[in-house]
């Protein structure tokens, strides 16, 4: 059996085949490209330093001696004047996983060479990711508000602030330093930069629709790292 | 690029059974082949790649996207870093073998020097000399690549990594001095009044670290993509030399390895600078109440060896790599177990992540703990026995060549062995309580991660020197600069464990008349007296180096004999592109030397079966 995407490169079943197939000349993943190898490879590490920020605030939490903030008290939102818990965080995350979606379409109208609908679509997915970002900082201008800081906060250990501000805020950042690239993105592709492989300002490198993709890999981790930020600050 | 043109059809029917290992039967993995063409390689599954050449002389030295340009640039800063912590060691001998003698050494500034001396030489020395110096340099040429997958981003890495230098030399200049926190860091000392240089130099210093951790992580993504995806056609993974499985599994570790380091570095940082209490307990400071309470220092110590193990191993796998490759082309002979050394090499790698609280046996700790981190840090021996075993097997009854390369190696293996063994006292809880914060510990860990990967540091640059530079460095003065070093070394710490034992603690400015050094202040003496005489010796390779670049005799391409295919460039030093029109192909490993039968005793990598097929090659 022959991979028909690559000559030459023959298929064999079982573990020694995979062995062979891994070990084989010049690719390990066959036909997978560069800059998306070295995304997963990226995430993998930046996994790793999520995975770092969440046990070191697990272990922060269960051995500070002061009592932990009730999270649903303390992220509540008053709605018509009924404080409804998680209500400003469910948007967020209804939003934040909407964009991903987006950003799905986006990728796949790229590889059609659908130009407008993929254009249009990264920046419905930028919007959405400016969206969640505006919605953190109202969330922290309403905690800071209430007295929450980094160093004390008036429900109970100081180290509620100090945890939720560094994550959040790392996450935060991750998503901005996203929308940025979403917006030059966006404009490369309305440019039509991917059609006529025109190449980069700075790496000089021809482009190519495939870099929406790469892109959407990084969006879509900084969703999913979303979601285990949820998990483990509002719901436990 | 298509291989039809370049087969030897000539080749007739007397294969026997190593060259039939050779057709594209084994290689393509098919049993359907039925006259195979015995120097079939499968045809490039990728284009050639996009290069951009400088234009001018910022692009071509500066801001240069060449890997080797960067190499070399990696390769300078380190060196730049390891010779002020050289001077920052030879200032602590200074005091410890004669207190006083230096006024200006105070016991403040004595804490300082420990520190940045541990954290320049560990991160900004070894580790950037491996893998940005020697990584950017070899993987390229090692696997048949024209450069590394993502040029620009590995320009940015270097500057990263130069930005950090900078911040971190800039820490000797700010108000308060550099930190004196030890090059652990440990909170909540390190950012507590007391400590010299809690103030600006810690910030500094975690601001430097984040910006390694982020430069190493640019360099870090091409040096595992253009392993895996950008090797050339032949180039399977077990045809790699060992050079490139220690880069590679090195920078693995990094990767994953680093973040912890960043972390904790981004922690300490929000407690230093907003007041957070990540790592700080309460703590009463002269009767009273600091701001903080309530954090773990336990939680940083965790963090720091989740980064601080798998770092030894960051710096040694990329050594054992080089030093197997410098054995086997120097010793003339394949080199023994190379399978076995490479899952050694995988292996090692994998463990170093669960054995990192062996370095907190004295924190306090589950007794259950001690002994499971006590079992994987000796099972650990096993791989690293192999690999030594190996090396000895290759040199026996090899054509050993006793030049200056082969002396660095040998020397390694010796110093490697002795630094190890004293590892297995460390890693067993009840024999490391007694020898902890003793000079026994500084002995161990400056034999197996200073001096033994200093040592193929020395090979290797004896070694590709001809490469980078295109003349050979003078072999009489590489070799007295390997015996004074050599035997240097041995007089600066073998003595220590002695010091160790009868309990001298390391970290201390002076000993005053403490009852131990009735006995230790004549060994300290003579412990200074040879760390200047090494530290010294190292003029040997500078003065060697600028006599060959002057007068030295230009080399021939490929000096040593030897197969991997950056001997086979088109030009020495090779250009941009590497290889000239045509990227090689590959048809065997790089060991073959003193092949029965063959005409010369090595084979390249890029001899073709039909080439060689009266000879007994090995299957690989």
């Amino acid at each position: 059996m022959s991979d028909p995407n690559i000559e030459g490169f023959e298929l064999e079943k079982g573990f020694k085949g995979m062995a062979k197939d891994t070990g084989s000349d010049q690719t390990m993943f066959k036909g997978v490209h560069w800059g998306k190898a070295m995304m997963w490879i990226f995430l993998l590490s930046d996994t790793f330093v999520f995975s770092c920020f969440l046990i070191a605030y697990m272990k922060g939490r269960s051995s500070t001696p002061a009592e932990w903030p009730n999270p649903s008290e303390v992220f509540a939102l008053d709605a018509f004047g009924v404080p409804v818990p998680l209500l400003l965080i469910a948007l967020m995350t209804f939003v934040l996983i909407t964009s991903s979606g987006t950003m799905a379409l986006a990728v796949k109208y790229g590889y059609e060479k659908n130009r407008k609908m993929c254009g249009y679509l990264i920046l419905a997915t930028a919007l959405g990711g400016l969206t969640f970002v505006g919605m953190q900082a109202y969330e922290w201008s309403k905690l800071i508000h209430e007295g929450v800081r980094p160093w004390s906060n008036p429900f109970g250990a100081a180290q509620f602030g100090s945890f939720f501000f560094m994550i959040t805020g790392f996450h935060g950042t991750h998503v901005s330093i996203g929308v940025i690239f979403l917006f030059i993105y966006c404009y490369k592709v309305f440019a039509g930069h991917y059609d006529k492989g025109k190449r980069g300002w700075f790496t000089k490198m021809k482009g190519d629709y495939v870099e929406v993709e790469i892109l959407g890999l990084y969006w879509h981790f900084v969703d999913l790292v979303w979601v285990f930020i949820f998990a483990f600050f509002y719901l436990w | 690029m298509s291989d039809e043109h370049e087969n030897k059809s000539g080749y007739q029917a007397q294969s026997s059974e190593t060259i039939h290992a050779q057709s594209s039967e084994a290689i393509t993995g098919s049993g359907s082949g039925i006259a195979p063409d015995m120097d079939y390689v499968r045809p490039a599954e990728l284009p050639e790649q996009d290069l951009y050449h400088p234009h001018s002389f910022i692009e071509k030295w500066v801001f240069c996207q060449d890997a080797k340009v960067i190499g070399v640039q990696y390769f300078l800063t380190a060196v730049f870093t390891g010779i002020v912590g050289l001077i920052l060691s030879w200032l602590m001998r200074l005091q410890l073998g004669f207190p006083g003698l230096a006024g200006f050494i105070t016991a403040e500034h004595y804490y300082q020097f420990v520190t940045m001396h541990g954290m320049i030489m560990v991160v900004y020395f070894l580790t950037a000399l491996f893998l940005g110096g020697f990584g950017n340099y070899l993987i390229p040429l090692m696997v048949g690549a024209r450069d590394m997958v993502f040029p620009y981003v590995n320009m940015l890495s270097f500057w990263m990594f130069f930005v950090a230098v900078v911040v971190l030399m800039a820490s000797f200049f700010v108000p308060g001095g550099p930190t004196g926190a030890g090059w652990t860091l440990y909170p909540p000392q390190t950012i507590l009044e007391g400590t010299p240089g809690h103030g600006w130099g810690i910030l500094l210093m975690l601001i430097s670290l984040s910006l390694f951790v982020i430069g190493f992580t640019m360099g870090g993504l091409n040096y595992m993509i253009t392993i895996l995806q950008a090797r050339t056609r032949g180039m399977t993974l077990m045809r790699m030399p060992l050079t490139v499985w220690g880069i590679f599994t090195a920078t693995v570790l990094a990767m994953l390895a680093f973040p912890a380091l960043l972390v904790s570095s981004i922690m300490m940082t929000l407690d230093k600078l907003l007041g957070t209490s990540f790592f700080m307990p309460t703590i009463l400071k002269a009767g009273e109440v600091l701001e903080y309470g309530g954090g773990s220092p336990i939680l940083f110590q965790h963090l720091f060896w989740f980064f601080g193990h798998p770092e030894v191993y960051i710096v040694a796998l990329p050594a054992f790599g080089i030093v197997s490759d410098l054995i086997s082309v120097h010793a003339r002979k394949n080199i023994f177990g190379y399978r076995m050394m490479v899952w050694a090499i995988v292996g090692i790698g994998a463990l170093s992540f669960f054995v990192w609280a062996h370095h907190m046996y004295v924190s306090g700790m589950n007794p259950w703990f001690g002994f499971f981190f006590a079992s994987t840090t000796l099972i650990i021996a096993v791989p690293t026995a192999m690999k030594v075993y190996n090396w000895i097997l290759t040199l026996w009854r090899g054509n050993i060549r006793i030049n200056t390369v082969m002396l660095w190696c040998l020397g390694f293996i010796v110093t490697f062995v002795n630094g190890g063994i004293t590892g297995i006292f460390l890693g067993n809880v009840s024999v490391d309580v007694p020898l902890s914060d003793t000079y026994f510990v500084v002995a161990h860990f400056h034999m197996v991660m200073g001096i033994a990967p200093l040592m193929v540091i020395m090979g290797a640059i004896y070694h590709w020197f001809p490469l980078v530079a295109g003349k050979m460095l003078n072999e009489k003065l590489g070799k007295w600069h390997f015996w004074i070093t050599f035997l240097g070394a041995y007089s600066i710490y073998f003595p220590m464990h002695y010091l160790g034992f009868i309990g001298v603690p390391r970290r201390y400015y002076e000993m005053y008349d403490s009852p131990y050094m009735t006995s230790g202040v004549g060994l300290n003496e003579f412990i200074s007296t040879a760390a200047f005489i090494v530290g010294a010796a190292q003029l040997f390779l500078v003065f060697n180096i600028i006599k060959t670049m002057k007068t030295g005799k230009k080399a021939e391409q490929n000096p040593w004999k030897a197969n991997s295919l950056e001997w086979y460039t088109s030009t020495v030093p090779p250009e941009h592109g590497n290889f000239g029109d045509r990227l090689p192909v590959v048809h065997r490993w790089p060991y073959d030397y003193n092949v029965p039968g063959a005409e010369q005793d090595y084979l390249p990598q890029t001899a073709a079966p039909s080439e060689v097929a009266h000879t007994e090659v090995e299957k690989t």
